[in-house]
């Protein structure tokens, strides 16, 4: 029993990475109807970043800044270089170039660091407490509490604020939203750049419990992606559930199944789901009007 | 021939047999394989001559799925393993024959794309880019952990060759022919059924599904072709190099197929051919790049980006672009006979029976039990205000939406429940209000899937009696002497009548026409009124919804009139019409 609350906390505090990352996807997609394949590499790039500052021997603080900062930059970058040329064409030519993307930004980095992998201290310097049976690591616990405050962040920044109400316009109909004013251009400019620093931050969250490396990205995209699928496709509330259901599947299936094929059990569930619930488990709407 | 006394009779388009016309190409191949058979290559030519061979036969796969029928695959390199492992393990471990195990790998292939396909086929694209890249991932774990079967990241060394091609000379010939025979297929199915199937998915999956085509099984079709040349350009690739490892198969492998494929050109094999012989030749000149890890595999993510902004039809699309332009004008298209139509009939006096038909979205009744009974050889109308259900019952007739309830008999059938290719095989022909052609495509292609539908009795066996009907449908539209150009050239309103040809081609037993005259000018409505007459003088039953008054009280002979989801009024033109109700639902009541 005491086992299974460790790795239930364990499995949240990972899924809770996913979650992050997850809704960055969501977010991207709502504004652009393009999944971002690169957007796992924005949390591969920023953990680095964080490597290189601190190595340079900045505060913690201010490294954390200066990375989140880059991520914005990178958010830009990538919006105009990878995005923005294709905006009119259908959603095909865009998949394959955020893929050609994801590909650049990961062998780039492969290229300048080499593919020895970095450590990553964590925030705090205690490392955790012991709450009865079960000892609540405290860069896990600070992974839950960050996801926990951007939750609420993100509903309060989209429903309260006038901004977040043009980027929901933004998202489900560009043409009105220009008519009545809004530059869609801006709003989905804002949203590459908060979608990457939502990546960053997961990257840079989770890079203490994992190893910085030039797989991270992927690995933790796809696990997002799938995220998003069993959550429902375009759905905030899934993203966040589907992300903290595959952490604990995942660290269950590592802990008493087997550890080599822990990276499977995601596709699995997500094929599963594919199959026998699509729609994913808060439902998405796959039509088209004729 | 009643219509068309004034239409010179042509002679029917007879075409040489393809076997002749592409006798160069043979005569080209046996050339190539005498060549690789007979000239002494040093080991390392060798090796890229294979390595390319192999290597392109993937990646026609990947022309097929992605360039044919516009659907992803990330995972190429995983059915590209299955195939050289199934040869690999077969050959090495179990002492097996070479080409039972060269088919094996191609059915295990074969069945695991099509189980990836039909698990997300029916789904979005994004979709079956993720699924692919995770079914990549399982596929990479398993050669890597599964030790004892695989034998882990050592791979499987000295796998065997059959016995006729036991020197590497002989065995790069065989090559060569497998090339140039799958080369040869994969060139040819753009212009088959199945082909032209794939290519009206990937221009616009609603207008296919409505001609006949079962979207989703050409889907999984297309898929399952791409991963089959996957396990077979592997199993060649492991009988080639006698040793395979995880390595090969990876997802970088997987954007390496993805690139090849797009650099060259998605649609072609010629252009697969291109950009596999380019990727694999630069990086052996440019070897120095290989020293820094990382670096080559990033210039191909760049490039991808590149080739996708500027060059989306990668390099042959750019060469056959400026051909087919140049084609157009210059081949003129065979003259064509008079249409006929000759609409089915199982005897009954009503073509298309609804009863109480209801469709809800959520809360709203967009259309509230309805009935609709249009006769045999009549032209009738469905009008109704702005958002009073019209479009929304001709979604439901053609299988677009599911009807919430009700009942739909066409010609006596039962087609409530069926999906959009079904009643399009079951006689149901229509257009769209907002044009739904395959914009990559000519006039004369968009009508020969028409004319393809399944169950369509007017055309005759193989290609030429297909291009014959569908060069009499557009000859009765006005377009013949244009057939062979493509969509993008053709006006509003030509485009239009080319959707109608489409559907006339077919030879439906109704026609649905959505909102035909909709932006049209007063000339084009003039001409259409003209069509729309001779249509029906040859007997077929039209359902017709417009807002044009003068086209629906001269055309039609019988009005349905529809507000707020429901039938309001029914009837002969003119009385419904005059309709007070009808009157105060258009001009406004007190």
């Amino acid at each position: 029993m005491d086992l299974v609350l460790q790795l239930l906390f364990t499995g949240i505090g990972i899924g809770a990475v996913y979650a992050l990352v997850a809704l960055g996807f969501v977010l991207i997609f709502r504004a652009t109807n393009v999944v971002n394949f690169a957007q796992g590499e924005f949390s591969m790039v920023a953990a680095y970043l964080m490597v290189v500052c601190v190595e340079l021997g900045l505060p913690y603080w201010l490294s954390f800044v200066i990375a989140l900062a880059g991520m914005a930059l990178l958010g830009v970058i990538f919006n105009l270089g990878v995005y923005y040329p294709l905006r009119h064409r259908t959603y095909l030519p865009v998949i394959i170039a955020t893929i050609g993307a994801s590909i650049l930004l990961s062998n780039s980095v492969l290229a300048i660091y080499g593919p020895q992998p970095q450590v990553l201290q964590g925030w705090f310097d205690t490392p955790g407490i012991q709450l009865g049976p079960v000892y609540l690591d405290s860069q896990y616990l600070l992974i839950i509490g960050v996801t926990i405050l951007l939750v609420l962040f993100n509903f309060w920044f989209f429903e309260k604020t006038l901004l977040g109400k043009k980027l929901q316009a933004t998202s489900q109909d560009k043409e009105m939203a220009s008519l009545l004013g809004i530059s869609v251009s801006t709003m989905i400019m804002i949203t590459f750049i908060y979608s990457a620093v939502l990546g960053g931050l997961a990257g840079i969250l989770v890079a203490p419990v994992l190893f910085v490396s030039i797989q991270m990205g992927s690995t933790i995209a796809l696990k997002a992606f799938a995220a998003t699928i069993i959550g429902g496709f375009g759905d905030v509330a899934g993203a966040i559930v589907g992300g903290l259901a595959l952490g604990v599947i995942e660290t269950f299936g590592a802990a008493y199944i087997s550890v080599p094929y822990k990276d499977g059990f995601a596709f699995l569930v997500l094929i599963a789901f594919l199959v026998f619930r699509p729609q994913g488990i808060f439902g998405e709407r796959v039509a088209e009007k004729a | 021939m009643s219509a068309s006394d004034n239409m010179i009779q042509a002679p029917a388009v007879r075409s040489k047999p393809l076997i002749v016309r592409h006798l160069p190409y043979f005569l080209g191949v046996a050339v190539l394989v005498a060549l690789a058979a007979s000239m002494q290559f040093d080991g390392y030519i060798l090796n890229i001559l294979l390595q390319a061979t192999t290597f392109s036969i993937a990646v026609f796969g990947l022309s097929v799925v992605l360039g044919l029928c516009g659907q992803i695959n990330l995972a190429q390199a995983a059915f590209f393993g299955f195939g050289a492992y199934a040869v690999g393990l077969g050959t090495a471990d179990l002492h097996l024959n070479f080409w039972l195990c060269l088919v094996g790998g191609c059915v295990i292939t074969l069945i695991a794309g099509a189980f990836l396909g039909m698990s997300t086929l029916r789904l979005g694209g994004h979709y079956l880019a993720m699924v692919t890249i995770s079914f990549q991932q399982i596929v990479t774990l398993v050669m890597i952990n599964a030790i004892g079967v695989t034998h882990g990241p050592d791979g499987v060394a000295n796998i065997r060759r059959p016995e006729l091609f036991q020197s590497s000379q002989s065995y790069l010939a065989f090559c060569v022919a497998m090339l140039a025979i799958v080369g040869y297929l994969v060139w040819h199915l753009p212009d088959t059924k199945l082909g032209r199937a794939m290519r009206a998915v990937r221009d616009n999956e609603l207008a296919a599904g409505v001609n006949g085509i079962d979207v989703f099984r050409t889907k999984v079709y297309a898929f399952a072709v791409c991963a089959v040349l996957g396990g077979l350009a592997g199993g060649l690739f492991a009988g080639g190099f006698a040793y395979v490892s995880p390595d090969q198969f990876s997802f970088a492998e997987s954007i390496q197929f993805l690139t090849m494929s797009l650099l060259g050109g998605v649609a072609s094999p010629i252009g697969s051919a291109i950009g596999t012989g380019l990727l694999i030749l630069i990086p052996e000149w440019l070897r120095f790049l290989k020293s820094v890890p990382g670096l080559y595999l990033a210039i191909y993510g760049l490039s991808v980006i590149l080739i996708i902004r500027f060059m989306p039809d990668g390099i042959w699309g750019f060469v056959s672009d400026a051909f087919t332009r140049w084609r157009a004008h210059t081949n003129a298209p065979p003259v064509a006979g008079a249409l006929q139509l000759k609409p089915a009939s199982a005897g009954g006096d009503i073509v298309l029976e609804v009863t109480g038909l209801s469709k809800h979205f959520g809360g709203l009744k967009a259309v509230d039990g309805v009935d609709i009974a249009v006769k045999r050889g009549s032209v009738h109308a469905l009008i109704g205000p702005n958002g009073s259900g019209k479009t929304t019952t001709l979604n439901v007739l053609s299988g677009l939406y599911k009807a919430t309830s009700g009942k739909i008999l066409l010609d006596g059938t039962d087609i409530t429940s069926m999906a959009p290719h079904q009643r399009t095989a079951a006689g149901l022909g229509r257009t769209f209000q907002n044009i739904r052609l395959f914009r990559s495509m000519t006039a004369l292609e968009n009508v020969e899937i028409g004319a393809e539908r399944p169950g369509n009795t007017m055309i005759g066996k193989g290609d030429d009696a297909l291009t014959e009907r569908a060069m009499e449908a557009l000859s009765f539209v006005g377009l013949g002497n244009r057939a062979n150009e493509l969509i993008s050239s053709f006006s509003y309103g030509h485009q239009r009548l080319i959707e109608i040809a489409r559907a006339l081609a077919s030879n439906p037993t109704l026609l649905l026409l959505d909102e035909p005259a909709a932006g049209l000018n007063s000339t084009e409505k003039l001409e259409l009124h003209e069509l729309l007459k001779r249509i029906a003088a040859q007997g077929l039953t039209i359902l017709i919804i417009d807002h044009d008054m003068t086209l629906v009280s001269e055309a039609a002979q019988h009005i349905t009139v529809l507000n707020f989801g429901r039938r309001i009024a029914d009837g002969e033109s003119m009385a419904v019409l005059r309709h007070p109700d009808v009157v105060s639902a258009y001009l406004g009541s007190e």
